[in-house]
């Protein structure tokens, strides 16, 4: 432990964090896999009927299940005070929030797209789509989490704001959740995959910057 | 040129005439165009019958709403780039009167698809979509700026939060478009259609003139309201102050 | 580090809502000294070492820090699940120190509660943890805002030892605090 390296250390203390915080990493897991499990008693359970909307409905519970973490994400650092000590680096804050938020992707995100073949199974999607689909999820998830990570700075400060991140970050999902429909649809020929890969970069580039603004804010 | 409307006097000075005037232009022009949308204007089967005489409202709304974003997204980075007080005003004032008019286009599409698509709401019009999605983005902007305990962190929030989601309109548009056009989009309006006659297109810019002029005067009355609530909090923090 | 001075702000001016908190601060830093910011609550002392932490942008006036600086807020810093041991290594690795962590923590009188997680120390072992912080990396400028605060006294004579000691190697501290300075300040602020 020589020379600094506050980007690393960030990521392992988010991971530890995820782990740690009463079963976090499983919360968003369960989420989502309960929400899928609703699908087939609300719509009924003929497998075409499902076959056809299976891929479409792991994108809602995706989307929903992304947005479960974000509430404590930014708040419990503003709470416990290591906010206040990350905003007085000399590293910039949006990398300390990308890597906060990749580390929670990995640990509340990346098993949500690991589980999708399972639940598309029981779902109905045909085998062979299963696989490209998760391409298509691990994208569109990694967008979810860093415009979820947005919002989620933005209301670091509101009590109880889970209902406002949901309100501020839906609408920035939909350029990743059409693209993402489309890439998982079967026969949907054409770049839908590239313009899905297109919006998360886009993701990438701009919400790192507008979180540290936004936590930044948090702080003062 | 902005530091002419960033003084507060000044633009307390110019808005208490300017505002009630544009009111009354406002209110005349608009309806000078109802007027002629109800009882002047010709029926035109080919827009729907008498439903599209809707669009004399739609259209107006639906240019009032995409602007009121753009508007509200230009308040916010000149309020983040030069931190003018006028310029937040502005962007806290226009946020309601933006949704009131995106609500107002969807009401009014909604109204004139039931006829003529046979259904109030149709998913697959792009620019439906579009509206409804600004309207969202009113909507979160009005409820962080609520949620947050101080003027200045208000401030900050929304104008973050209006730059974020400038940023993503054309891509939200964008994908919106791709969208509709997979899924076969119909569109209540077919501007692509025959030349609009002058007999419907004076009444329609006209209106729009006069719905511009009277959201210009909503939003300066709002921002007189503003300033006013700003200065009983200076008057009540000096009471406070002193005992 | 020009004229020698740490810090230097010229006429900070805060303010909260509508209402002036203070105005007109001017205030040096040099090596060796101690300055202490005074008022009763709500007069603006956090508000003011926030300003001078860089966390706050002050409405008037400027900060200029010229080395860098150690931290310590009214929050300790410490996560739930953070043991006294792991709290070190983590700020250790983030900052690039040479030291042990554990030799820190045995130093603040930490050895008992060493991996203990933050959730169940208590409020001076926090505290002792967050101070152990400083001692990680030099940094000649030490902002602590009510340093002695949940210190028993085996607590505050250490603290006052830090303090004392970081002042001989030629570092400043300003501390805000409420009753007496268990070490002698240079100057007072009061607002």
């Amino acid at each position: 432990m020589r020379s600094p390296s506050p980007i690393r250390a960030a990521f392992r203390q988010a991971l530890a964090e995820a782990w740690a915080g009463g079963a976090g990493a499983l919360l968003p897991i369960g989420f989502f896999a309960g929400a899928a499990m609703l699908v087939p008693f609300t719509v009924g359970s003929e497998a075409n009927q499902l076959a056809a909307i299976g891929t479409g409905v792991l994108w809602v519970a995706l989307a929903l299940a992304s947005l479960v973490s974000m509430e404590r994400l930014f708040q419990a650092d503003l709470e416990d005070g290591t906010l206040e000590l990350w905003a007085q680096e000399d590293c910039p804050l949006f990398l300390i929030a990308t890597a906060k938020i990749l580390a929670h992707w990995t640990v509340s995100g990346l098993p949500l797209v690991l589980l999708t073949p399972l639940i598309g199974i029981t779902l109905q999607v045909p085998a062979d789509q299963l696989l490209p689909a998760m391409l298509a999820y691990g994208l569109g998830g990694l967008a979810f989490f860093f415009w979820g990570g947005v919002a989620g700075a933005l209301a670091a400060s509101v009590p109880r704001g889970g209902l406002l991140i949901a309100l501020l970050a839906l609408p920035l999902f939909v350029p990743t959740a059409i693209f993402g429909a489309l890439a998982a649809e079967p026969g949907a020929a054409g770049p839908n995959i590239l313009f899905l890969a297109a919006s998360t970069l886009f993701a990438l580039a701009v919400a790192p910057f507008a979180a540290s603004a936004a936590l930044r804010l948090a702080v003062d | 040129m902005i530091s002419i409307f960033a003084n507060p006097h000044r633009f307390m000075a110019l808005s208490r005439w300017l505002a009630p005037a544009c009111l009354v232009i406002g209110v005349v022009l608009i309806a000078w165009s109802v007027w002629q949308a109800l009882w002047i204007v010709p029926q035109d089967d080919y827009q729907g019958g008498d439903i599209m005489r809707a669009m004399f409202i739609h259209v107006p709304s639906a240019w009032l709403a995409m602007g009121s974003y753009m508007g509200l997204a230009l308040a916010s980075f000149v309020w983040f780039i030069w931190r003018h007080e006028l310029a937040d005003m502005a962007a806290k004032s226009i946020a309601p009167i933006g949704a009131g008019y995106t609500a107002m286009c969807l009401a009014t599409g909604a109204i004139w698809g039931k006829p003529t698509w046979g259904t109030w709401w149709l998913w697959d019009d792009a620019r439906m979509m579009s509206v409804l999605l600004m309207f969202f983005l009113f909507l979160g902007y009005m409820a962080l700026r609520a949620a947050m305990d101080t003027r200045q962190k208000a401030a900050r929030a929304g104008a973050i939060l209006a730059m974020v989601g400038a940023v993503n309109v054309p891509l939200i548009k964008f994908s919106v478009d791709i969208w509709a056009s997979i899924h076969q989009g119909a569109s209540v309006i077919r501007m692509d259609g025959p030349a609009m006659p002058a007999v419907y297109l004076t009444p329609l810019l006209i209106g729009a003139l006069g719905h511009l002029i009277f959201f210009g005067a909503l939003t300066m009355i709002l921002m007189r309201a503003e300033v006013w609530q700003r200065r009983g909090d200076v008057i009540m923090a000096r009471k406070l102050a002193g005992g | 580090m020009t004229d020698g001075l740490l810090i230097e702000a010229d006429g900070l001016g805060a303010v909260r809502g509508e209402r002036m908190l203070f105005s007109g601060i001017h205030l040096t830093l040099r090596p060796g000294e101690a300055l202490v910011l005074r008022g009763p609550n709500g007069s603006g002392k956090s508000t003011l070492l926030r300003l001078l932490a860089g966390l706050s942008q002050p409405s008037v006036g400027e900060v200029v820090r010229s080395r860098p600086h150690h931290w310590l807020g009214h929050r300790d810093g410490i996560k739930p699940h953070e043991t006294p041991r792991q709290h070190l290594r983590h700020w250790g690795r983030a900052w690039g120190s040479q030291k042990k962590a554990d030799e820190i923590a045995g130093h603040m009188g930490l050895e008992r509660p060493m991996d203990v997680p933050g959730r169940l120390l208590s409020a001076g072992q926090r505290r002792r943890t967050a101070l152990g912080r400083l001692l990680l990396v030099d940094r000649p400028i030490w902002l602590l805002d009510e340093p002695f605060n949940a210190l028993d006294a085996d607590g505050r004579t250490l603290l006052t030892e830090l303090i004392a000691s970081h002042r001989e190697s030629g570092g400043g501290i300003i501390a805000a605090l409420h009753g007496d300075a268990p070490f002698k300040a240079s100057r007072e602020v009061v607002l």
